[in-house]
């Protein structure tokens, strides 16, 4: 099971980010948490700059914008 | 009958070649529309039932004579700057400002603040990583007055609306203001004011993020996914502020705006600045505003300094900052950028 973390403040983008996530962890099936950091002190103690930002288990993958759709695939099935 | 199926290349030549050709049909497009505004408005404005030389009608005619240009310049505007900014990033232009500790860090940090992307729900995390990546308080100012105070979208309508002379005049004067207010908070050594949790703070190390390698029609992409947020979020800005435009255009008399905004009333400029601080919207919101005033002979260091303030201190800025600065820090912040923006709207109403 890999847990994936959403940084964002909750604008809409970081909305939009959570949903991509779970959309992508369920049509390749992979077994996915989702989880959501909304605190700005969390989301800097993260090393996240730009938000919306991505780990895949605790390993920081993207920072800054909507993830790309073939990106975001492949971080989950590494 | 079987089909071919392969997994479509990352980038295949064709689907690049079909991005330049729709980029370059848009913007031919875009441009020729642009070439035709007036015939259309006056067209438009001829279906009202009223006089076209009355009240009602210069006001119809500013109306829909302003929101084509004002949407078609920001989608234009908009999607170059989309583009421009995605060869700079937060982390970029931290690693590049941390090794600069000298007098030049703050105009630096005005440029990028223009250059970098980045959106205000994020202002947080950003300025920690900032602070914490050891850029000193003021530069990091610096960063934060230029973004918004000479962003590209209030530029491009300023030139599109009011003339290149006066757009010109507002960047040099917005990015002095953020330069040197950015460098006179420095020198007050107002660290003491951050929050408490802000100075204790060892933010972690920036995430070790592999460089992007990004296409050309990746950035494209990137211009045009900027377009659809950013216009889908202002438009219902634009429309209020072309309406109180239109609004002035047609009926507020030109002794009455020569009284209250003219360059004999000193105290016009003051107002101006308590008036725009709270007042919140985008810069595409303002400008039309900025058109009307200016068309009725408001004096342009009053008309400077309401916009100034409008665009460069908004009140839901602060409110977010709140999480990091104290409330003296952010009265003392407010209270130096709106001197450099008083400081401009007397320079101005003196000069002219």
């Amino acid at each position: 099971m890999k847990t994936v973390t959403v940084y964002g403040p909750g604008c809409k983008r970081c909305e939009t980010t959570e949903a991509m996530v779970k959309e992508a962890a369920l049509r390749l099936g992979i077994p996915v948490a989702v989880e959501k950091v909304t605190d700005a002190r969390s989301i800097a103690m993260a090393g996240v700059m730009s938000t919306p930002g991505i780990s895949v288990d605790g390993k920081l993958v993207h920072a800054g914008g909507l993830p790309d759709a073939a990106k975001l695939d492949g971080w989950l099935r590494a | 009958m079987t089909v071919q199926t392969h997994d479509p290349a990352p980038h295949s030549g064709a689907a690049d070649w079909l991005w330049y050709l729709g980029v370059l049909v848009a913007g031919v497009a875009l441009y020729l529309l642009y070439g035709q505004l007036i015939p259309i408005s006056e067209w438009v404005t001829a279906l009202f039932p009223v006089a076209r030389d009355s009240h009602t009608g210069e006001a119809i005619a500013f109306f829909f004579y302003d929101v084509p240009k004002v949407l078609l310049l920001l989608t234009g505007i908009v999607f170059v700057t989309g583009v421009l900014r995605s060869w700079f990033s937060p982390e970029k232009t931290r690693a590049i400002l941390a090794g600069k500790r000298e007098i030049w860090g703050y105009p630096l940090a005005a440029l990028l603040g223009v250059a970098t992307p980045f959106c205000s729900c994020s202002s947080v995390p950003l300025f920690i990583g900032f602070v914490s990546a050891g850029i000193p308080l003021g530069v990091t100012f610096s960063f934060l007055i230029a973004g918004p105070m000479v962003g590209p979208v209030g530029l491009g309508l300023l030139y599109g609306l009011v003339g290149w002379q006066i757009a010109t005049v507002y960047l040099v004067f917005g990015f002095t203001i953020a330069t040197v207010a950015g460098f006179v908070l420095g020198r007050m050594g107002l660290e003491r004011y951050l929050q408490d949790w802000v100075r204790e703070l060892n933010a972690g190390p920036l995430g070790d993020l592999p460089e992007e390698r990004l296409t050309l029609v990746d950035r494209l992409k990137i211009g045009l996914e900027q377009v659809r947020e950013i216009v889908g979020k202002v438009w219902i800005w634009v429309l209020i502020g072309i309406g109180i435009g239109a609004a002035i255009h047609g009926y507020v008399p030109e002794a009455v705006m020569l009284r209250i905004m003219g360059g004999e009333a000193w105290w016009s400029v003051p107002a101006a600045v308590v008036v725009g601080v709270p007042m919140y919207t985008n810069a595409a919101g303002v400008i039309p505003i900025v058109e009307a005033l200016l068309g009725k002979g408001a004096a342009l260091g009053t008309t400077l300094a309401f916009m100034m303030s409008v665009i460069a201190l908004s009140l839901p800025e602060m409110i977010i900052l709140k999480q990091v600065l104290t409330l003296r820090l952010i009265a003392i912040f407010i209270a130096v950028v709106s001197a450099g923006i008083l400081a401009t709207g007397f320079l101005f109403n003196f000069l002219m």
